[in-house]
């Protein structure tokens, strides 16, 4: 039967496709046009000519898809284009913003500058550190992550385990409106709290302000992660004679651990980075304080403002502020990376 | 070690809804019971008013008695806690407890509960999974996940778990339906074993599972769709699939049902 001539009709399941280098080179075309067209016109933003390219690929895209593989096809082209450039819009911010804050804050950020105050050198001179600002921010941060995550898991427990009725409707409800809670506003409710009492700015006093920021979102997050525990873990457990709060301790809890490490990562990241209520409780200070409940204290966010505020354009205070944003960006990185370690070697176990 | 169930005038409601009335039986110790009947007639509900897991279900509340062994399971001051220790349950799907290896699945009611000697966890948990049919499979991995079993395997992990706490009585609520025939097999001769030493009963939609392994059947139907459950006959097995006394039950079995 080797001989028999194949009958050449075309088949009903294949149609035309692009080839697979098509969205490559309609990239590198656009991007071409985009900068022959903006040279051509005169115009020198580097966004006009970004947006030319951008709206080029997508619409090239299309037309090359309805011309070659029919409407379907070019539909999904269209959208994976859209895709694409939404991706690029999302991360060409976010690399920018890395790569200035390495490349100005590499400038000063050696030991000498993580071991040592401010003390005496003025914002205007060269020298000087952020250990003070560090030392500050670790103590608020942490002292508002011990308060906030407790309460905050605990509540988030009530209400997806044992809430019923109106006491977890208006539980859920105030959560809501604490999420929603400006910073400085969180600050000034606590400054009320020391006026009255007469109290002198203290790093406890920040971290205060920054647990109410925090709460809301631990609760939020650990609620979502607790809903998606399945049923069936809990009523095993029940069944085998566990009493609930074992259930929850034993079962529900590690089995969303890593979900849960992640919300909380991400409310530190938030209120690391708050200056507000820093700046309103905790006054910022150039010495170091090792004691958060007496004096006033630094911070990094509240120094890198400062800085910036009081260099009057002077390049060493502007070293400083760039080279303390980096250490701040990095310090909430480790943490990030610590948490998900915890929560990987936790994590429910998968694989034989 | 094996207790008797007697029910009487057992009504169960979800919230306002009625969602089997009037329920009255009698579980014979070291005997397999089986309900069978058609989807929502609340066979599962009966069961899991058994062990009082039914409360757990937001809105469940029950009515009537249910006497293991001439004690109430609904008098006041019983605890539901204690109740769940003596009479165990194996759930439809498997669901093994993700966090925690084989080892720690099979040993996690004594170990939850707080009351063992480690030196007698070994023991327990290898006696576990003989009665479950599965240590031959999973001896040589102990310590890796319990969900890196099949369905099967799991489900008997499952049952592992359950009988570890050495329960009375033993509900399962379907524990074939997840799973492949040869799997099904390996529990149906399992419950054969099983029923040596424990209280069996067991809700399943498979006639044949049915009259293969219980001595006892009762036959659940309900009048209409949103109408309560209510227990049409029980009787010897043999009985119910030759020679049912009541015509519904008959046609049920011989599907002519609807």
């Amino acid at each position: 039967m080797s001989n028999v001539v194949m009958d050449k009709r075309p088949s009903t399941l294949q149609g035309a496709r692009l080839p697979r280098w098509t969205p490559w080179a309609v990239a590198l075309g656009s991007v071409g046009a985009g900068l022959g067209i903006s040279a051509a016109a005169g115009l020198d933003s580097k966004i006009q000519w970004a947006l030319i390219a951008a709206l080029l690929f997508v619409l090239v895209n299309y037309a090359l898809g309805v011309k070659v593989e029919g409407s379907r096809q070019a539909k999904d082209r269209v959208a994976t284009s859209l895709v694409w450039v939404a991706f690029l819009l999302a991360v060409i911010p976010l690399a920018s913003l890395i790569w200035e804050t390495i490349s100005r804050g590499v400038k000063v950020l050696d030991g000498y500058f993580l071991s040592h105050s401010m003390g005496v050198v003025a914002d205007t001179e060269p020298g000087g550190g952020i250990n003070h600002a560090i030392i500050g921010t670790l103590e608020q941060v942490g002292l508002a992550t011990v308060m906030a995550v407790p309460v905050g898991v605990l509540t988030a427990i009530y209400l997806v385990e044992y809430g019923r009725g109106r006491l977890a409707k208006s539980v859920t409800f105030f959560v809501d409106v604490m999420t929603g809670i400006p910073s400085i506003v969180a600050g000034l409710f606590i400054l009320a709290i020391m006026l009255q009492l007469e109290l002198q700015p203290f790093g406890f006093a920040g971290s205060l302000a920054l647990a109410i920021l925090m709460m809301p979102v631990v609760v939020r997050s650990t609620e979502e992660m607790l809903k998606l525990i399945p049923n069936e873990l809990r009523e095993a457990s029940l069944a085998l004679g566990v009493p609930k709060w074992r259930t929850i301790i034993k079962v529900v809890l590690p089995t969303s651990l890593g979900g849960i490490t992640t919300g909380v990562m991400l409310a530190v990241a938030r209120i690391a980075g708050e200056t507000a209520p820093v700046l309103l409780l905790v006054w910022g200070s150039a010495f170091i304080n090792n004691n958060p409940f007496e004096g006033a204290q630094a911070s990094l966010p509240l120094y890198i403002y400062q800085q910036y505020a009081n260099s009057a354009g002077n390049a060493a205070a502007y070293d400083r502020a760039w080279a303390a944003a980096l250490t701040l960006i990095i310090i909430v990185m480790i943490l990030n990376l610590a948490a998900r370690g915890i929560a990987r070697w936790k994590a429910p176990k998968t694989g034989r | 070690m094996a207790k008797r169930i007697d029910v009487s005038g057992l009504t169960a409601y979800y919230s306002a809804h009625k969602a089997i009335e009037d329920i009255s039986m009698t579980v014979e110790p070291r005997s397999v019971t089986a309900f069978i009947g058609p989807s929502g007639c609340g066979k599962s509900t009966f069961l899991r008013t058994l062990n009082r897991m039914h409360e757990v279900t937001p809105g469940g509340r029950v009515e009537g008695k249910v006497l293991l062994d001439d004690e109430d399971l609904y008098a006041n001051g019983v605890d539901p806690v204690n109740v769940r220790r003596t009479i165990g349950m194996v759930f439809q799907r498997p669901n093994p407890f993700p966090t925690m290896s084989i080892f720690d699945n099979v040993a996690a009611g004594l170990k939850l509960n707080g009351q063992y000697k480690k030196s007698e966890l070994n023991n327990v948990v290898e006696k576990s999974l003989k009665g479950a049919n599965l240590w031959n499979e999973v001896k040589d991995r102990l310590n890796k996940p319990g969900s890196g079993l099949s369905g099967g395997q799991q489900q008997r992990l499952c049952i592992a778990r359950a009988i570890a706490v050495e329960p009375q009585v033993l509900l399962m609520d379907e524990p074939c339906s997840a799973l492949d025939p040869i799997s099904t097999l390996a529990i149906e001769d399992l419950i054969g074993e099983l029923k040596e030493r424990f209280t069996i009963v067991i809700v399943t939609h498979n006639m044949q599972q049915a009259a293969r392994v219980s001595d006892r059947t009762a036959f659940f139907n309900l009048s209409a769709v949103g109408q309560p459950g209510r227990l049409i006959e029980i009787d010897d097995t043999e009985r119910i699939f030759s020679n049912p006394s009541v015509q519904a039950t008959e046609d049920y079995i011989s599907g002519r049902f609807g």
